[in-house]
Order: C-alpha cells, then sequence, then structure tokens
C-alpha cells in the first residue's frame, strides 16, 4: 500500500479517537497552544506597532529587529530556552511568541503607514486628539493590513507549533516525532496531513475576516456603486 | 480679528519658511494669502489654528495669544476646510460632518439634524448623507469639506487651497458658492490660494506674499491693481497685461475697453448710466 494512502487510513482509524493521543485532543492542543501564542506576540507587538506606526518613530529599529526575530532559527530558540527553563510547555510558548512576533508588528505600523497622510493632518487640524486619531481613524483603516499580519504569523505558528512536541506532549507534533522515532511513516504523514488541513482551514478563515474587516467607505468594498454627480460633466475625482 | 505679531518659523531641517511677519486680519472679512510655493502661505494659515507653532513672535485671536491655548480645544473652535477634502473615507458624509461637533460633546441625534441642516447650507442634496468619500465627484467632496468646516459654526474659517484639486468649472461653482456662503455666514476667513484671479474674486484683503512669507504688498483688489507697489507686485497681480490692462478707444460715440492683446473688454458708460 502506498504511504499516503495508509497516511489517510491512519487518520481514519478510529483506534486513533481515543485515549490521550486522539486526534481531536491533538488539534484542540494545537489550536489552544497557537492561540495563546498569538495572543502573547499580539500583545506585545500590536501596541509596540501602534506607537511606531502613529509616531512614524522607530521604524527603522523595528525594521532591523523583526528581521533579526525572523533570522532565528525557531528550533534552535526552543532548544536554547528549554535548556534554560527545563522541559516543558514554556520553552515552545517563548519561541514560538518570537516567531509569531516580526509579521504582527509589520501588520501593525504598515497598517498605520499606509494610510494617506493628508486623512490623518486633517483629522489633527479638525480637532481630534492623538488618542482619537488612532481611535477613530489610524485603527479602522488600519486593521485590514494589521489582519493580514496576523494572518501570516497564524499560519507560521500552526505550523512550527509542530515543534512543540520536541520538550513537550502537546499538539500535533507528537505525530511527528513519535513516527519519526517508531519509524511509523504513516503517522508522521498522517500527523503533517492534519496540520496542513488545519493551517489551510484557519488560512480560509482568515481571508474571510481580512476581507470583512475592509471599512466600508474604502476602495474596493464599493466598487461598482453607481456614482451620483452634480457637481458638473468633469467632476470626477 | 487675528494677528500675527513678528512672526517667524523655522523648521527643523533649517528652511525659513516664515521671517518676520505681521500683520492684523479683520474680523467677518476674507483675507487671501496669495503666493507661489515657499511663500509660507499654508505655514501661515496653521499657525492659526496651532497645526504649526511660531519659532519666535505670536498669534493672536481677539487679543489673546493662542500659545496659551490647548490646541486640540482651539482647534475644534475653528473651521478647517483642506485642498483634498481630508475625509475621513471610512465615515459617511453624515458622519464627516457631524465629527467635529461630537468631539466637542453635542448629542448625537443633534449633531446629526444640525449635519443634515449644513449640507443645505453647501448645497449638497440630502440624499448624499449616507455616502461615502469615495462615491461623491471631487466638487461634493470639497463640499463636504467645507461643511464639515462650518459644523460647529466657527467664527473664523480656515481654508488651504480648498479648490485647488478640481477642474475649471466646479471651481467657479464652488467660488461662487463661497461668496454667497461668506456673504450669509459672515465669518472671519483666511483663505490660501496660488491663483490671483481667485484671490481677486474672494478677497476683501489680499496679501501678495514674496518668497520666506515676506508681504509684497497688502490691500483691497482694487488697490493692488490701481496701485502695485513695484514691479513684482504689478506682474503677479497681471496690472501689466492682458486683461487687466486695459485702456479706452472710441468707436463711434461709444467707448469700448479693450485689453493689451486688442481683444475687446467691454463698452464704458458715463457715470449717468449706472
Amino acid at each position: 500500500m502506498n504511504l499516503f494512502a495508509s497516511a489517510i487510513d491512519w487518520i481514519l482509524d478510529p483506534a486513533n479517537y481515543v485515549g490521550l493521543n486522539a486526534i481531536p485532543l491533538r488539534i484542540g492542543q494545537h489550536l489552544v497552544f497557537s492561540l495563546v501564542t498569538l495572543v502573547f506576540a499580539s500583545a506585545i507587538a500590536i501596541p509596540l506597532g501602534y506607537l511606531i506606526g502613529h509616531t512614524g518613530r522607530g521604524r527603522g529599529l523595528a525594521v532591523t529587529t523583526s528581521g533579526g526575530l525572523r533570522a532565528i532559527p525557531t528550533l534552535g530558540l526552543l532548544t536554547l530556552v528549554a535548556l534554560w527553563v527545563g522541559i516543558g510547555v514554556v520553552a515552545p510558548y517563548v519561541a514560538l511568541t518570537v516567531l509569531a512576533i516580526p509579521p504582527i508588528l509589520a501588520g501593525a505600523y504598515t497598517g498605520f503607514e499606509a494610510i494617506d497622510r493628508r486623512t490623518i493632518d486633517a483629522a489633527r487640524a479638525v480637532g481630534m486628539s492623538e488618542l482619537q486619531i488612532v481611535r477613530k481613524v489610524e485603527l479602522p483603516l488600519g486593521l485590514p493590513l494589521l489582519i493580514g499580519g496576523l494572518r501570516s504569523a497564524t499560519l507560521q505558528v500552526i505550523a512550527t507549533a509542530t515543534l512543540a512536541a520536541y520538550v513537550a506532549d502537546l499538539g500535533l507534533g507528537r505525530y511527528l516525532f513519535s513516527g519519526l522515532k517508531t519509524r511509523d511513516y504513516a503517522e508522521m504523514l498522517g500527523g503533517s496531513i492534519l496540520v496542513i488541513l488545519l493551517a489551510l482551514a484557519l488560512e480560509g478563515i482568515f481571508a474571510l475576516i481580512q476581507r470583512f474587516v475592509v471599512p466600508r467607505g474604502v476602495s474596493g468594498r464599493l466598487g461598482t456603486a453607481p456614482k451620483l454627480r452634480t457637481g458638473g460633466p468633469a467632476a470626477a475625482r | 480679528m487675528i494677528e500675527f505679531r513678528s512672526v517667524s518659523k523655522r523648521f527643523p531641517d533649517g528652511t525659513l519658511a516664515v521671517e518676520d511677519f505681521s500683520l492684523v486680519l479683520p474680523s467677518h472679512k476674507t483675507t487671501v494669502l496669495v503666493g507661489s510655493s515657499g511663500s509660507g502661505k499654508t505655514t501661515l494659515l496653521r499657525m492659526i489654528n496651532r497645526m504649526v507653532d511660531p519659532t519666535s513672535g505670536s498669534v493672536e485671536i481677539d487679543g489673546e495669544d493662542i500659545a496659551t491655548l490647548p490646541p486640540v480645544k482651539l482647534r475644534r473652535g475653528i473651521g478647517y476646510v483642506m485642498q483634498n477634502s481630508g475625509l475621513l473615507p471610512h465615515r459617511t458624509v453624515l458622519d464627516n460632518v457631524a465629527t467635529v461637533p461630537l468631539l466637542r460633546g453635542t448629542p448625537k441625534r443633534q449633531a446629526r439634524a444640525d449635519a443634515l441642516a449644513m449640507l443645505d447650507t453647501v448645497g449638497l442634496d440630502r440624499a448624499l448623507a449616507d455616502r461615502y468619500p469615495s462615491q461623491l465627484s471631487g466638487g461634493q467632496q470639497q463640499r463636504v469639506g467645507v461643511a464639515r468646516g462650518l459644523a460647529v459654526n466657527p467664527n473664523i474659517l480656515l481654508m488651504d487651497e480648498p479648490f485647488g484639486a478640481v477642474d475649471p468649472i466646479v471651481r467657479a461653482e464652488l467660488q461662487q458658492e463661497l461668496v454667497r456662503l461668506q456673504k450669509e455666514l459672515d465669518k472671519t476667513v483666511v483663505f490660501v490660494t496660488h491663483d490671483i484671479e481667485e484671490a481677486f474674486l474672494l478677497g476683501d484683503q489680499i496679501v501678495i506674499l514674496r518668497d520666506g512669507g515676506r508681504i509684497a504688498q497688502v490691500g483691497s483688489p482694487a488697490e493692488l491693481l490701481a496701485n502695485p507697489a513695484d514691479d513684482f507686485v504689478a506682474s503677479f497681480v497681471g496690472a501689466d497685461r492682458g486683461r487687466r490692462a486695459l485702456h479706452v478707444e472710441r468707436h463711434g460715440n461709444e467707448d469700448v475697453v479693450v485689453d493689451s492683446d486688442g481683444r475687446l473688454a467691454g463698452v464704458l458708460k458715463p457715470e449717468s448710466a449706472r
């Protein structure tokens, strides 16, 4: 039997739906772990990104730092932190948070930066305070790009969260590591397929969210809306 | 009354945008700051609502030095209209107009009702209230910009080349509209433009600026045309050429007025015919 078919068989095997190694349980662990990681990363990256985007300061530093963070091999960092804090879930949380910060940070500040400066200047000139500019102008207009950053962070975290199983009994990565150890390639491939499906499902959800958060009135949402003109024959923008 | 007292502005990059500028802008009049780019006209305008703070000197509104006022509060009391309307793209026309009243704490229902009435004032169909700025023509967007500027019923209205980005036909329409509005509302208007024709049309007091915010001449349109202070002003207002340099020619029993290109400008009527 070819490997792919046996992987599918493994996924469908009722024996894999009971006990502490059940597929639904592993998927749940994988999702919760990824979600918590993303919340940690967002808590750090979003306020920082908004600060950079709003003030226009520290962008160079942010680009360099996120470039550096991206270059860190996650497995290496995971091992390093695990050696420091010991075996368990702490090390994967730290390593994956570091992985998720750069795309979210970039999404947060580019979201702000992409807004027409004149819009923000006008908001300030009519009397919005800096906080109001952030809340009422930059936040809604920057949201699509932030969601884009979260989307790519989610994809990376879901895929890389398999590494959590390297130092903890956690997530779909268990199937990969135990399959590798016992040379059960059906289990390994089955686990991989599950990770891929999970990533694709979340990708689909984010694609929907991203379309949904584009504020009404911003190009794309209104597309073919008929234009009503009373301003003269050549009053186009 | 707005008064500039020896105001200078040097930007952090070293450019001296305005140098020792002093001027009184009378209340309920339209003062037009006109000059080419680099004359500091926009910088001067933005000093009135503290979007720019002078490096030295002071700006006073009704005798009060505005440097002592909190900028956000000051700006909420001054209308501001800019070239590209500066509307919030994610808010409807009505919400854009109601923005500042809401910031000032006007109840939502009241603010929206006022905003609707303001659309009438600036000649916009109420049917546009629920549209987004991207659904409007350039001219309509500018009208919404004006409506937003007037929404808090400010004493002062600052206009930074508000009609610069619309085509000539719509521009003429909007200019006439502003003349009408000003007759009705009697605001202290400060208007920035590089277009001398626009300045003549709208201004009670016209300030012609050279580079660095130096005043070439201040006066009413008639004063500038009749007595240009120097060649710079004369050529800027076009008093020496084209359709502003008119002379009279006798044709039969009537005097006709002809411009320097020989084109007929009109008929000269005797004083008794007025």
